[in-house]
């Protein structure tokens, strides 16, 4: 596509494949253009905008505060209950709502997939980014809450970028295979609300993970979120969550295993997206 | 000249699954069906292979304008999405040798919460445009598309003309080596359909290679010196445009034009009457394909079953948006010549009423016949005779001596006119 004459393009049986990666460089502007769309319609579509974004976790960290912290008295790391929910709930907000949008955006570009090509993975990709700006509002956010509780981070938030990667290759890994599962079997989209639903209670985000007893805490991280809420904590409030790094350690070979994992099988069934959507 | 696309042996396999009950697999029934046979309860469901394309070979030149006709299901679309390579063929393979731009249907990608302006940057990106390239020309598309005081308003709020308008334009001025066209040119009012058709030709002459798809026969004339057509996946013949369109519309006579059922138990009807077959007849053959200056002949046969009733057959003509044309029973008062059996009691046994329409009667368009029979006491019979058959209407350029660009209208007749001279003045 960039230069006017260019190399012979050879259409066979699996040459989607060999030229993968050079696609996707050139389509790199359309990733931009679909991201920007999802964006802009997102924030044109809800009346409050940008500030529902913002409302719908701060609710959900008022209410956790009051009843696990308040109510539940669970402890808190001596740091105010609000702030340590507010960290925790940073990584759950980007993940839940990433899965939302990339395991529905197949589908939801079915007129594109079947008139145009293009390399699949620019779709479930694309629809993240809504929800990465979504974090990055909320991040500005809790900086202004620590700031008001006098809790400002230290230098460990150098190391969110880490932590934020571990997050959204989870949430595309999972994320591929939903997508590319909601196309071949119409009934799996009924999977990823529930899966949202319970993961906010199983994931440490309503309390500290320290709460779970050591000797089932490596058992705990088989859920890849423990270690990156976790992570989360620990580079946001001072280190004074700790990070389990066993657990930390294999959370991390859960999210490469999804996502690897994943990625194969979101390439071995797009060349059928087309036929079957 | 070397060819700009080559295309060897190119197929493509669907695999049909019998046992599916519905459009798309769903995950319970996966399991149910996998769980069933494990338990042997049911066979393995049935696989069917079904090519959509097979044995498919020919080259293009720079700057060739290549047609493509054929049937529904004949393999055209299948065609130009594996060079467009939104789907992969099965086996061959085709080696194109520039930038291709595909217009399988304009207005993809458009969203209708988004601007004029938003979309025309998205579906420019969509269509493969680079974002400069997008800049240089906005104004020209938004000149072409006529839309320039709703440029930020959002499109949902647009009508459908400047939809349409709007999409064609951004898809009008791609500039790909190669531009391959689905039937583009079926949307809009005939006004713009016009524009469109001179933009093509514009664009043609501009030395770009065109694969063009249309079940317009004096589109494909006008604008393809060359034209493959397509046959169940295969190519029934390659050549000039002018004998590919002829020999398709004779062939088309031997396949299609009537409808038979041969059972007279499963036959649609009732105990009274069964239908037997409907036929479109003109130019002494049966034939879906009619030329506009020809008689069209309707010849429905039915068995009746109950002696002594008396019934009337009647058909209506719908146009391809499925609004009635006109509709004619041979009531005797309705009727323009005489029909010896109409409300006579009739014995059992087939017959056959014949209706026959003028030859310049109809515009070229395709057309949907429904059949319906009744009796005396005007109780229309449970025949199930909507849409049994239908027939497009060919140019021949008869009534456009002076005229030559499209008519407006589903029915062109030729009527008597005359011109007196009243009062000379002066």
């Amino acid at each position: 596509m960039s230069s006017p004459k260019e190399s012979l393009l050879v259409i066979e049986a699996g040459s989607g494949r060999r030229q993968f990666l050079k696609d996707l460089w050139e389509y790199r502007e359309l990733f931009l253009f679909l991201s920007w769309r999802d964006i802009l319609v997102r924030y044109k579509q809800a009346v409050l905008g940008v500030l529902w974004s913002v409302l719908r976790p701060l609710l959900t960290i008022v209410i956790f505060t009051l009843v696990f912290g308040r109510l539940a008295k669970l402890p808190s790391q001596g740091v105010p209950y609000a702030i340590l929910v507010f960290a925790a709930m940073l990584p759950w907000q980007l993940f839940a709502s990433s899965l939302s949008e990339s395991s529905n955006s197949l589908l939801g570009n079915a007129n594109l997939i079947s008139k145009i090509y293009f390399p699949r993975l620019i779709i479930p990709v694309s629809s993240i980014m809504a929800s990465l700006l979504d974090f990055l509002i909320s991040l500005a956010l809790l900086l202004g809450l620590t700031a008001w509780y006098h809790c400002l981070p230290d230098g460990r938030i150098l190391f969110v970028p880490i932590f934020l990667l571990l997050a959204l290759l989870l949430a595309l890994g999972c994320g591929f295979w939903f997508s590319a599962l909601n196309v071949k079997y119409r009934d799996f989209r009924y999977i990823v609300p529930f899966i949202v639903q319970f993961g906010l209670y199983i994931s440490p985000v309503g309390f500290s993970s320290g709460i779970i007893p050591g000797r089932w805490r490596l058992l705990y991280s088989l859920n890849p979120l423990a270690g990156i809420i976790d992570g989360f904590r620990w580079s946001l409030l001072r280190g004074r969550a700790e990070v389990y790094w066993p657990g930390f350690w294999l959370s991390l070979l859960l999210v490469l295993l999804i996502f690897v994992s994943g990625l194969i099988y979101f390439r071995r069934t797009e060349r059928y997206f087309a036929d079957i959507i | 000249m070397e060819p700009i696309i080559r295309v060897t042996d190119l197929g493509k396999k669907y695999i049909i699954r019998h046992s599916r009950r519905s459009r798309y697999e769903t995950l319970r029934d996966t399991l149910a069906s996998r769980a069933k046979r494990l338990l042997a309860m049911a066979d393995a469901p049935k696989r069917e292979e079904f090519w959509a394309l097979r044995d498919i070979s020919f080259e293009v030149r720079p700057g060739d304008k290549l047609g493509i006709i054929g049937r529904n299901g004949a393999g055209k679309t299948t065609l130009l999405k594996i060079l467009s390579r939104i789907t992969e063929p099965s086996e061959g393979r085709a080696e194109i040798c520039g930038r291709v731009a595909s217009l399988l249907e304009v207005g993809t990608g458009f969203h209708p919460e988004l601007t004029g302006r938003e979309n025309i940057f998205l579906n420019g990106a969509i269509l493969g445009m680079r974002h400069r390239e997008i800049v240089r020309k906005f104004d020209e598309i938004v000149a072409f598309a006529e839309v320039e005081q709703f440029l930020d308003t959002p499109v949902k709020r647009y009508s459908s003309g400047m939809y349409v308008r709007l999409a064609f334009a951004v898809a009008a001025h791609l500039e790909p080596e190669i531009l391959l066209i689905d039937e583009v040119l079926a949307v809009g009012d005939a006004e713009f359909q016009k524009k469109c058709l001179g933009k093509m030709g514009e664009v043609a002459g501009q030395g770009r290679t065109i694969l063009f798809v249309s079940h317009n026969m004096g589109a494909i004339a006008n604008l393809c010196p060359r034209t493959i057509w397509l046959e169940k996946g295969e190519i029934a013949f390659a050549g000039s445009s002018h004998e590919a369109i002829t020999k398709y519309i004779a062939r088309g006579a031997e396949a299609q034009g009537e409808a038979i059922w041969t059972d007279v138990e499963t036959a649609p009807g009732n105990e009274n009457v069964r239908l037997k077959a409907v036929r479109i007849k003109s130019a002494g053959g049966v034939t879906a394909d009619v030329l506009i200056d020809r008689e069209i002949e309707i010849e429905i046969d039915y068995w009746n079953l109950k002696p002594g009733q008396s019934l009337y057959t009647g058909v209506q003509v719908r146009d391809k948006l499925n609004s009635i044309v006109f509709v004619s029973v041979n009531w005797p008062s309705a009727n323009l010549s005489r029909d010896e059996w109409a409300g006579k009691p009739l014995p059992k046994g087939l017959f056959r009423s014949t209706c026959r329409i003028p030859a310049n009667f109809f515009n070229n368009e395709s057309f949907s016949i429904d059949v319906g029979i009744t009796n005396a006491r005007d109780e229309w019979q449970d025949i199930n005779g909507n849409g049994v058959i239908s027939f497009v209407v060919h140019e021949t350029g008869e009534m456009k001596k002076e005229y030559a660009k499209g008519w407006a209208g589903v029915i062109r007749p030729k009527l008597a006119w005359s011109t007196n001279l009243l009062n000379e003045d002066g």
